[in-house]
Formats: C-alpha cells, structure tokens, sequence
C-alpha cells in the first residue's frame, strides 16, 4: 500500500525539539523521526511509549540465575558430589558469585539481542536512509500526508518557522 | 595554564563546534594515511608482543619449568600481571558504565577509548592463567560441559572457578558495551567513506543503523540497562579475584578489607592508564577542544581520590595486624615492610601514597608532562602492590623451613613485557581504524553549558 509522507529536515536540536511538539499538536500522525545522536526528551514530545526491553534484561536475568543455582546444586549434590575439604553439600553462599555473573551474562546479552530483533538491526543489512545526512548533522521529521485535511501552504510555514532546511513529498 | 577557568557551566567541548565538524574531527584522522609516529609506535610494539610471543611458545612447549617459581612460591610473575591487567581494565568500565549512571557528562569524550583499553586489558589479563595453568590447551576444563569422566563437574564452591566465569563474563558484557556504543559511529563513518572495502565493513558492523529515533530510543534504554549491569558487575570482578587471596589461610592474604581494597586500587591503576593514553591520544591526534584540560583534570581527581582509599587500606593492613594479636599476621605485615622485599613494599607506598599527592596541587593537574609521569608512576606502585602481596605473602608462610624466595627468569620479564606489546599493539590499532571519540554522544553534550536552558534538562 503506498502511501504519501512529507520529509523535513532540520539542523538544530531545538528546532526539531520544538517542530515536533508544534506537528503533535496538529494531530499529524509522526512516523519516525531520524536524527545523528539521541536527542534527550524528544521521546516525550514524540509521545513514544517506554520502551519494553527492560522486562526482557529482568526475565532473562531471573531465568539465567535460577538456571544457574540450580544447576549448581545438582552438578555438586546430586549427580556426581565430589567432598571437597569437607565443605557442606548446602553450600549456597559459595554459588551465590556465579549466579551472580551469570544472571548479569544472561540479562545483558540477551537485552542486546532482543534491542536487535526488534530494531531490525542485522550484520550486513542495507541501511535505508532518509536524508544521507542523518547519520552526520542533520535531523529528519517524516510524517504521513493524509491528503484532504492538510493545508500545504500552512503547514510549510510552520516547517519554516522551525528553520526547515528541505521539505519533500515522497510516496512510499 | 588553560585549566584555571573551570566550572561546572565550561562547555565540555571547546571551540563552540558544529554537528557536521565534530564528524569531520573524529573522523578524518582514520581516512588519511597512517602518520610516520603511528608507524613507529605501532611496529616497536609489535616487536615488544612478537619477543614475548617467542617467550609464551618457549615456556608451553618446554613446560613452567622456565619459572623462577619454587614449591614455595607456587604464585607469584603470572598472577601478579594477571591482576594488574584486570585492574588496568576496571577504569574503562567505571568510565562508561558508572559516571553514565551518575550522569557524569565529560565521560562522553573518554568513554569509547576507556571501554577499548578495558577489553585490550582483559585480553592481556586472560593470557596469565591461560599459560599458567601449563597446558592451555586444556584450558576448557576450567568450565562445566559434559565429559566422558562421569560427568565429572568443576568446584563450584572455588574462587578460581569464580574467577573463569567473572572474567569471562566481563570480556563479553564490556564488548556488548562497546560495540552498542560504536553502531552508530560506524553508520556515520559508513555514510561518508567511499564505496570500497572500507565501506563494507562499516556497513557490515553497523548493522543497517539509520539513526532512527525509535531505535534511539530503545537504544539508549539499553545502554542503561547494560550500565546497570556492568557497574556490579566491575566490583564483583575484582572481588571475586581478590578473594582467589582472601579465601585461602595465607597471613597478608585472608584478610576481609581484600575487596574493597582491591576494587579500589583497580580504578586507581585503570584511571592512571585511562589518563596516560588519553593524554598522548589528544596530542597525537589533535583532539584537543575534546578531551581537555577539565577531562586531565577530573581524572587526575578521581586518581588522588582512590589513592586515598588504597592509603587507607594500606594503614588497615598496619591496623589489623596490629590489633588482631596474630603473630603470622603480625610476621606477614613485618616482612613485607622491613623483610627481603621491602623495597618493593617501599616502592609500592610511594608510587601509591605518596606521589599522587601531588594532584592536590592545581599546577601540577595542569601540567600534561608532569601527570603522565605520575600515571607512569602510579602503574608501577600498582604492579608492584600486586607483587608484594603475592610474593612476600608466600614466601615466608608457616614453617621456615620451607621458606624461600623468588626472582623472575628471563622469560616471565619477557612474558610481562610481551603483555604490554599486545596491549598497546591492540590500542595502535583501535585507534586507526575506529573512533576514539563516541561521536554520537559528543553531540549530544555539544550545547552543555553554552545556555542555561540547556543545563536544565538533565536528570
């Protein structure tokens, strides 16, 4: 299905600080905003949701560390339990070191993995950019062009108010 | 000196840069040809590595037999490199993961070549237990798999299997780090290098990254999940290898202060390294409105700030001694001050204690060439904290009859010279196809301090 999308770029922080909260306001739809480096509280003005990933760090996390304990606990009391200077079968607190290391092994890389799948991030892939700026010094707002309800005139000076470098319409 | 102006409003950066020139500071270096000093850097380390490389396959093949080491000495060249480069490797991590969490914003211009000396460092670090276990080869024994033997499990209950895992889990979490932090510098180095191999590697390792704020976003959540995570996971690194010491019944070793104290000297010894190769880093490389006189200065900071803390545990160690009423911990603290290793105790206090109180001095944090000499200073009292510890502590224990003592063959010296060729053969190379400088976060603290408005919006 394609569909109309306006791209504006920008050069400075606050004008697309500021550009974005004016375009909210609009009620235009944001589809992505491209920028070099992260922009600190443009997620809120995007209203972009918390991102989930920190439930993937604690449930890996949990997950490696009971995997562990318990595989301590079976490896040196049950399957093969080795006496070593008589130290108790129990011996939680000497597992609590490795459990440790491996609840952090666990939640960092598979918080690193999950970041990649659903970013779409993947070794070789083709980079689709917006502006072939974005990567260096400049910022790019795209948002969906619905047709009807916009005035284009309008809606380029609100772009120019914030110092719009280019504004484009692309159907993608 | 440039130094005497700085406030907590100085811009981080100087020279009021824009976006684009930031790019092009950081990234220019690594797009033309390599300096005539780069060369002779590069190629006298890598002779240093190429003798201790002949010196490592010298002492696997005929066996550790080559070592001064003795049944009484059992520990001493190996493990005390093997903790002074994980100690070395500490400062990285207390740069990008801990001052991130408390929003330590200079860290931007130091961050990615501290996160690099940490991963070179525990490579370097990795290298000791592996030649000294003699049959490295073998060196997979160290973790659970199922074998043929039973299975025969390892000791989950020994600090040295600890240590396997605690190393081996830093290694990869501090990659992770770095890597996260690279992917979008290397989508910015991708967009302007020209169609090549080159390009194609940096297009390959960044992943297809677009700089799209929906992947900043989840980005930068991870990036403080992973802070999180690597900020107890660095204390709990050298604490688990202080406590390959302090579990065992050794006077000078079983001691409780051992964590901290290793910890502590650990970001003292890594901040001193950090210091140095950012030093010549900003010279070598013309970065100097990046890492300026305020980032010499802070470090220089935190270095008097943990020499502190290694000077109290020192004075602890006195203390303990003292008031225990212990006479083999009472030995042990005697013969390491006034026994046949004093001087090494000696030069420990005052590479440790003594000189880097000098930083209390503006002057001398101003001085580039006088702190690099103190950084220098610092790494030996540091490798030398280690040796006293080891060797004094072993070789006077129990029973004098069984006492000896211990010096290095021609090959451990090589050995440990060979570690510093690697090390700085690895930081050659990281600093001519990468950037030393996070780009992607530099801009993002380019405005720091040059309106109030700005200054606000932290936390």
């Amino acid at each position: 299905m394609s569909r109309r999308v306006i791209v504006a770029t920008f050069e400075g922080e606050q004008d697309i600080l500021g550009v974005t909260g004016a375009v909210r306001e609009r009620n235009l739809s944001i589809l992505d905003i491209y920028a070099p480096y992260a922009v600190h509280g443009l997620d809120k003005k995007m209203g972009l949701l918390p991102s989930r990933l920190p439930w993937v760090c604690f449930l890996l996390g949990l997950l490696g560390a009971s995997a562990k304990v318990g595989f301590e606990y079976w490896a040196s009391w049950l399957d093969w339990p080795v006496n070593v200077g008589g130290k108790p079968w129990d011996s939680l607190p000497a597992f609590v070191p490795l459990t440790f290391e491996i609840m952090v092994l666990f939640a960092g890389v598979s918080t690193v993995i999950a970041l990649f799948m659903v970013s779409g991030l993947v070794p070789g892939r083709k980079p689709q950019l917006i502006s072939p700026r974005v990567t260096n010094d400049q910022f790019a707002l795209v948002f969906e062009h619905t047709g009807g309800n916009i005035d284009i005139d309008e809606l380029h000076a609100l772009l120019q108010r914030y110092h719009a470098v280019q504004i484009e319409e692309r159907v993608e | 000196m440039a130094s005497t102006e700085i406030g907590w409003q100085t811009p981080l950066i100087q020279g009021s840069k824009r976006l684009s020139q930031v790019t092009q500071d950081v990234c220019e270096p690594l797009e033309r040809k390599a300096s005539a000093w780069w060369w002779i850097g590069f190629l006298i380390s890598l002779s240093v590595l190429m003798v201790g490389l002949a010196a490592i396959g010298y002492q696997i093949l005929t066996g550790i037999g080559t070592w001064g080491l003795n049944t009484t000495v059992g520990w001493a060249f190996d493990i005390t490199n093997f903790v002074f480069w994980i100690g070395i490797g500490h400062a990285g991590t207390l740069i990008s993961a801990i001052l991130f969490l408390l929003r330590q914003r200079w860290r931007t211009s130091v961050n990615r070549s501290a996160e690099a000396m940490t991963l070179i460092a525990v490579m370097c670090a990795g290298l000791f237990p592996l030649i000294h276990m003699g049959r490295p080869w073998l060196a997979y024994w160290v973790f659970p798999y199922p074998n043929f033997r039973g299975p025969l499990w390892i000791n989950f209950r020994s600090p040295l299997a600890w240590d396997a895992f605690a190393i081996s889990t830093y290694f990869i979490i501090s990659l992770l780090f770095w890597y996260l932090g690279l992917v979008p510098d290397l989508a910015t180095l991708r967009d302007r290098s020209e169609p090549g191999l080159r390009r194609s590697l940096f297009s390959f390792f960044s992943l297809g990254w677009n700089g799209s704020y929906r992947t900043w976003q989840r980005y930068e959540t991870v990036y403080i999940l992973l802070a999180g995570l690597a900020t107890p996971l660095v204390v709990s690194v050298h604490t688990i290898v202080s406590m390959d010491f302090a579990t065992s019944v050794v006077p000078g070793w079983h001691s409780t202060i051992f964590p901290p104290y290793f910890v502590a000297g650990a970001i003292f010894s890594g901040m001193a390294m950090v210091l140095l190769l950012m030093i010549v880093v900003r010279k070598t490389m013309h970065l100097e409105d990046y890492i300026t006189h305020r980032h010499v200065d802070v470090m220089a900071r935190i270095i008097l700030a943990t020499s502190g803390m290694v000077g109290l545990a020192y004075l602890t160690e006195l203390f303990s001694a003292l008031y225990s009423g212990n006479p083999y911990e009472q030995f042990a603290f005697l013969n390491r001050a006034l026994g046949p290793f004093a001087w090494g105790y000696w030069i420990m206090v005052s590479c440790n204690v003594v000189i880097p109180q000098l930083f209390w001095f503006r002057g001398v944090r101003s001085h580039l060439g006088v702190v690099s000499l103190i950084c220098v200073l610092v790494n030996v009292g540091m490798w030398f904290e280690r040796f006293v510890i080891i060797v004094t502590s072993l070789h006077r224990d129990y029973l004098p009859s069984s006492w000896a003592s211990y010096s290095p063959t021609s090959i451990e010296l090589a050995t440990l010279a060979g570690s510093f060729g690697l090390f700085f053969t690895l930081f050659f190379v990281f600093c001519r196809f990468l950037p030393v400088i996070a780009m992607g976060e530099v801009k993002g603290v380019l405005s720091y301090g040059t309106n109030q408005e700005e200054s606000h919006h932290e936390s």
